[in-house]
């Protein structure tokens, strides 16, 4: 066979795969945004039964009150577990890079826990220490649980920017009359933006979409993801999709707005990173 | 000299308890003393109105020997093993070819990997219910065509559980993958294509055992969330394919023999403990699984 | 070699004559450093009892080898770390309790420690605007500052887009638009390759002269030392061995560290064993000779210190000197011609020829040199070493 026939194979072939790949991913998102159009109105909601936006409307007409209530309960969980992770996780990488302390190695420890150990054994784990305390399952609960699983990846992401950190910077800003604060305001904490944000970034994407340790947690309380598991059984209602269409195309423009800044920083990194090649 | 080049003002004590404190009080009374209470727990006994007591017994672990739930311990690693081996063979070659495309497409080839995962993950498992359940869209599809007469059965089985799995946890084992596959030096395919090794050859001599940390660590993040992901099995294995985590769920969730649920959360801490171990005897850094 | 005498006696009265009308811009008086490790157990005496002083206008160098604690001397005077004991002045001002944005002293870093989120002109201005210095104001200087350093038109580019030297010139520049009264570097040349070092340490002299600022200058290069500074200061294992101008230091070494580390040297150590006017005559342990000095009494340990280049050979021998040894190897470095003859004891004396003087293979040779060759070493390491370790802190 010809090198080049056979090179165009192997190519047609691996954009085939790949091909093939994609769809097998976006798939269920196929199905999901077209559902959010079917006009059937019988459970499971299953059968195509024409195209309406019906369901996008009903969505703020009243009807589907607790479905949204569930969603401002999982975005207001998310933006405070975030926020508090993002503060804890950022000071403890800070100081566990600068600072020598007894106990350090057996903290560092701890954090490869919530990573790797399944799900539901930190979800029945809180769920026996909150009741053992009698602290009622709810927002709370919910809260605090989510700033237990995302602390770790806000402290990796943090710390692996860390690792390329020059201290003498902060030493060079306090040399030429900064202070302490004001060498963590303009200084630390904007070199370590990049790093800060992408943690940021994780803990809350974790927080929206976590079943599993939610419902050990949650009580009576209701996040979106839950109110769906209870939907399943008898058919997810197709405004559930139409809220998840419009979840979707808000997250694409956020992440394609943000993700834009991040690139045009991440140009200046590959610069220096070829700077260093040469 | 090197050594004191950090910051050595004043006093450490202060400045370490105020940064790493809050976290150290988060691990400790979130997650060090829950998981304690739970090995606690895995020793107590009912009283005769289903509430756990402080009463010590191995009753428990001697539960956990029950045929029923034997069955499904190994059931679930086969999901598991099969799960990661999917996910190994389908992901490797495509995060090689999006990893080493010359296309300036390169970081939305990436993002499109990314972006079906900022969709709820039950409802995007519930899509694949919609998909191919009975009355579901492959099979309307099918029987439109004439292809088929009656649907077929794609629901409720482990074969639906594997597919929901490699869903959803697909993405874990190409991100490692595609770091690993990306920080591969072009050069030293190129030596190697260069002194006269094959295609095949370079991949399995210079290829993939340089990324074989990528391979690791892919495979740790899959196997073991998989363990207890019983949320998927629930909707697409119809309790037939049940995992670890189903039998636990049910403990906390139906049964309500919280003290049962633990020994068995105690099983699966321990099968995590030696996989991990495993992990780093083969070299694998622990960092590179909290991507 | 009494001209030679009388210039040294001059040069030493010189030195004291300046010591006594320059202003001290920084002195350390009895300052120790000890780490105490992590655990509370066991610590490390980095810096001993060091007393220094720096005049107004000069440019001194620490002197040493890594770990000998001339970077922690400058952190301290930089305010990054604290002293265990002693006390530092800037400018006749205690400044031990002061915070390093206190001091008016500034520092260029090894690793140039620029902002790299900031372009060169914020970096450069950076420490105006902690002064709130008006931004005209703060503009216009950078600009100048720019200029001195041969950086103008670059305001606009980051840290990451700037080659070494480049950046080494922005480090310099935003340490010295403060105008601090006294400029501490630490090996900033350290990153550069050896012709941009090369060039960089005139350009830092030039930039010393013209602005006459204060510089205490750390490297571990001591050509570097020997081209660039008014005084150097030598310090080893945290003691401070000599201190002198570049020809003092190179002629007369204090103690052994000293002649060794300033340039290779041979050194014969023994005892004196006679002194009649000023010869000395000095047994050492394989052999012995005679050597012309003053103040040394019989019994008194020396050193005596010989520069390659200076050692003499003879086959036959030479009055006053009795050490003989075997010609072990030669080899050429470039044009050099260098010989290790093996003394009886086993010491390495090391002859630098010009090329084409070739002794015979296992060779019997008698070793000599002119009297004014040898310098003299009083047995100082002792002296110098247990008195700091013997501080109470």
């Amino acid at each position: 066979m010809n090198k080049k026939l056979k090179k165009r194979i192997f190519k047609v072939s691996g954009t085939s795969f790949c091909a093939l790949v994609y769809a097998f991913l976006f798939l269920p998102i196929v199905v999901i945004v077209t559902n959010s159009f079917n006009a059937t109105t019988t459970k499971p909601y299953q059968t195509w039964k024409g195209f309406t936006f019906d369901w996008y409307v009903r969505l703020f007409d009243g009807s589907n009150a607790s479905l949204l209530d569930s969603f401002k309960n999982t975005i207001i969980i998310a933006v405070t577990s975030t926020l508090l992770a993002t503060v804890i996780g950022t000071l403890a990488a800070v100081g566990m890079y600068r600072y020598t302390f007894r106990g350090k190695s057996v903290i560092d420890g701890m954090l490869y826990i919530p990573v790797v150990i399944p799900e539901i054994v930190i979800g029945i784990a809180l769920l026996t220490i909150f009741a053992l305390v009698n602290v009622p399952r709810g927002m709370l609960t919910l809260i605090l649980s989510h700033v237990s699983f995302s602390i770790p990846f806000v402290i990796f992401n943090v710390r692996a920017r860390l690792a390329g950190y020059d201290n003498s910077i902060e030493e060079a800003s306090m040399d030429l009359g900064a202070g302490r604060i004001g060498t963590l305001l303009r200084i630390t904490l904007p070199v370590l933006t990049p790093g800060i944000l992408g943690g940021a970034l994780l803990a809350f994407t974790l927080s929206i979409d976590d079943v599993i340790i939610s419902k050990f947690v949650a009580g009576n309380t209701y996040t979106f993801p839950l109110k769906v598991w209870d939907s399943i059984k008898s058919g997810v209602s197709p405004a559930v999709n139409a809220l998840s269409t419009l979840i979707l195309i808000g997250t694409i423009v956020f992440v394609v707005l943000t993700q834009s800044n991040l690139l045009k920083s991440e140009k200046r990194k590959s610069f220096k990173k070829k700077r260093k090649a040469r | 000299m090197e050594k004191h080049s950090r910051h050595q003002f004043r006093s450490n004590t202060l400045p370490a308890l105020g940064t790493v404190g809050p976290v150290g009080i988060v691990l400790l009374g979130l997650v060090a003393v829950p998981l304690i209470y739970v090995g606690v727990m895995s020793f107590c006994s009912l009283d005769q109105y289903g509430n756990y007591i402080y009463q010590f017994t191995f009753d428990n672990y001697k539960n956990l020997l029950n045929p029923s739930y034997i069955q499904i311990y190994v059931q679930s690693l086969l999901i598991a093993l099969a799960t990661t081996i999917i996910c190994i063979v389908l992901g490797y070659p495509f995060a090689y070819l999006i990893a080493r495309t010359e296309s300036k497409r390169k970081n939305l080839l990436y993002m499109l990997v990314i972006i079906p995962f900022w969709t709820n993950s039950l409802i995007r498992i519930y899509g694949w219910r919609t998909f191919l359940g009975d009355t579901g869209w492959l099979n309307s599809l099918l029987r439109g065509f004439g292809i088929i007469d009656a649907p077929i059965e794609f629901m409720y089985t482990r074969g639906a559980t594997i597919l929901g799995m490699v869903y959803c946890l697909f993405p874990f084992m190409i991100l490692p993958l595609y770091s690993a596959i990306e920080k591969l030096d072009k050069n030293l395919l190129e030596a190697s294509a260069d002194l006269g090794a094959k295609g095949r050859k370079t991949l399995l001599n210079i290829t993939i055992p340089l990324t074989k940390g990528g391979i690791f660590s892919g495979s740790i993040m899959v196997f073991i969330p998989c363990l207890g992901y019983f949320f998927v099995s629930d909707i697409l294995g119809g309790g037939n394919s049940d995992v670890i985590g189903n039998l636990i769920q049910r403990q906390f969730q139906k049964a309500n023999n919280w003290p049962l649920g633990a020994a068995i959360s105690i099983i699966l801490i321990l099968i995590t403990l030696v996989l991990v171990k495993a992990y780093q005897k083969a070299g694998g850094d622990m960092d590179s699984l909290g991507v | 070699m009494k001209r030679a005498k009388k210039r040294f006696e001059a040069n030493k009265l010189g030195v004291m004559s300046v010591e006594e009308t320059r202003k001290k811009m920084v002195e350390m008086i009895g300052v120790n450093k000890i780490y105490a490790d992590h655990d509370g157990h066991g610590s490390n005496h980095v810096v001993k009892d060091l007393n220094l002083s720096v005049y107004e206008g000069e440019f001194l160098t620490l002197l040493g080898s890594s770990g000998c604690g001339k970077t922690t001397t400058l952190r301290m005077v930089a305010g990054f770390e604290e002293a265990t004991s002693g006390t530092i002045h800037v400018e006749g001002e205690s400044v031990g309790s002061k915070e390093p944005f206190e001091r008016d002293v500034n520092t260029v870093f090894q690793s140039y420690a620029l902002f790299p989120h900031m372009t060169v002109h914020d970096n450069v201005a950076y420490g105006l605007k902690m002064k709130k210095v008006k931004k005209p104001e703060i503009k216009k200087r950078v600009e100048e500052m720019l200029e001195l350093v041969q950086l103008g038109g670059f305001e606009k580019r980051y840290p990451s887009q700037l080659s070494g030297g480049q950046k080494q010139r922005v480090a310099i520049a935003r340490a010295l638009i403060n105008q601090p009264k006294v400029l501490l570097l630490d090996e900033p040349l350290g990153a550069l390759d050896l012709k941009l070092r090369k060039q960089m340490q005139i350009e830092l002299k030039r930039l010393q002269k013209k602005l006459n600022i204060t510089f205490i200058y750390v490297t571990h290069d001591q050509e570097e030392a020997l081209i660039m500074s008014d005084r150097i200061a030598i310090m080893d294992s945290g003691v401070l061995q000599q201190v002198g101008d570049p020809t003092d230091i190179y002629e007369n070494p204090k103690t052994k560290f000293v002649a060794t580390f300033i340039g290779e040297t041979n050194l014969f150590e023994g005892s004196v064993a006679e002194v009649s006017g000023d010869a000395i005559g000095i047994t050492v342990e394989s052999g012995g000779f005679t050597v012309k000095g003053a103040n040394f009494a019989a019994g008194e340990l020396i050193t005596v210190s010989v520069q390659p280049e200076k050692m003499l050979y003879s086959a036959t021998p030479v009055p006053g000197f009795a050490l003989q040894g075997l010609v072990k190897d030669q080899v050429y470095v470039g044009s050099i011609l260098k010989t290790i003859v093996v003394l009886s004891d086993g010491q390495e004396v090391k002859i630098e020829r010009l090329a084409g003087q070739e002794l015979p293979k296992n060779g019997l040779v008698y070793l000599f040199w002119n009297d004014a060759d040898a310098k003299l070493i009083r047995d100082m390491d002792s002296v110098v070493y247990e008195a700091a370790e013997n501080v109470t802190l």
